[in-house]
């Protein structure tokens, strides 16, 4: 059985706890890489990452792009959105079609 | 360029009329996918937006309610409230095929059916934010599973979208032209040969008719 992990500042993410996801508290870059290294080498199907954290490990997250599992997918931590899911989303569209045609205002 | 290389040979002009063959099928059944892939893509990438936006405001909204929630009770208590989890999420994962990229689906099943058991805490000794708190971030749950659906399987497309328009524009630009190219100058070879051959024939007849009887065609 396959597992979701959270990974954040502690106050991003203690909540969900409650809901039956594993939660992470990392402090640095250097606990983020070593965090998401072990979880994607264990059995975690999704892992969730604040958009601060995210923003240091771009190349780590680029490693697991190709692969189908596990998936790891950005969202705002405590301290507001930073936008970098929703840039993430434009960025596969640019990816896809050469330019932004659908979401660029 | 290419051509220079070519050995015009009948073989190799068998071989690049079939590589052409193949070239132009490839190229025909390349397009349809890029096309089948792009369709599916703008479909799903759509969605994607939608409910990252949904997720998004949800987690907004879920850590207002806990900000409120950590003020109306001491940091200790509401790190006891939430030590032990009771619900436990068990993720099941399934691929599916589309056009040949593996995306993800995934399938979540709960401990226990009782939704209630995300309140992991007594409610004698913790304020009625928290429960709301956690409560908004339950409620986004279904969502935020879909939204890794979703986002995993448009970044997958989207690798495999490039590469198929690649190889389409590879086939289409460079393969297909060069090998038409390298097809006619065999062609056009091997017909300049046998007009060649042909000459040779008809003058070395002329000087053996000249020699045996001193006899001229003209």
């Amino acid at each position: 059985m396959y597992k979701i992990a959270v990974i954040g500042d502690y106050d991003s993410i203690y909540g969900f706890a409650t809901l039956g996801l594993s939660i992470c508290p990392v402090r640095n870059r250097e606990e983020t890489v070593d965090k998401l290294h072990q979880l994607a080498a264990g059995k975690y199907g999704i892992i969730y990452i604040t958009e601060r954290f995210a923003a240091e490990v771009t190349e780590v997250i680029e490693e697991y792009r190709e692969q189908t599992f596990p998936a790891i997918i950005q969202i705002p931590g405590v301290s507001g959105n930073t936008g970098a899911g929703v840039g993430g989303v434009k960025k596969t569209v640019e990816q896809a079609v050469g330019s932004d045609i659908l979401f660029s205002e | 360029m290419a051509s220079a290389q070519v050995n015009p040979t009948r073989m190799e002009l068998t071989r690049l009329k079939k590589k052409r063959i193949t070239a132009v099928r490839g190229h025909k059944l390349l397009k349809d996918k890029r096309d089948e892939l792009m369709r599916r893509y703008l479909d799903l990438v759509r969605e994607n937006m939608e409910v990252r936006k949904r997720v998004e405001a949800g987690i907004l909204s879920a850590n207002k309610n806990f900000v409120i929630a950590k003020a109306g009770m001491s940091e200790a208590e509401l790190h006891t409230a939430l030590m032990a989890p009771k619900q436990e999420i068990n993720l099941v994962l399934d691929e599916e095929n589309v056009m040949s990229v593996e995306i993800p689906k995934f399938d979540y099943k709960t401990r226990t059916a009782d939704e209630n058991d995300i309140y992991s805490y007594g409610f004698a000794f913790t304020s009625s934010d928290l429960d709301g708190a956690v409560k908004s971030l339950g409620d986004i749950l279904p969502d935020m599973i879909r939204l890794a659906e979703c986002e995993k399987a448009c970044q997958l497309m989207a690798a495999e979208i490039e590469k198929t328009r690649r190889r389409v524009n590879a086939l289409e630009h460079v393969i297909i032209p060069e090998t038409e190219k390298n097809i006619k100058y065999i062609t056009m070879k091997l017909d300049e040969n046998e007009r060649s051959t042909q000459i040779r024939l008809m003058k070395v007849k002329d000087m053996m008719l000249e020699e045996a009887h001193h006899y001229s065609e003209t």
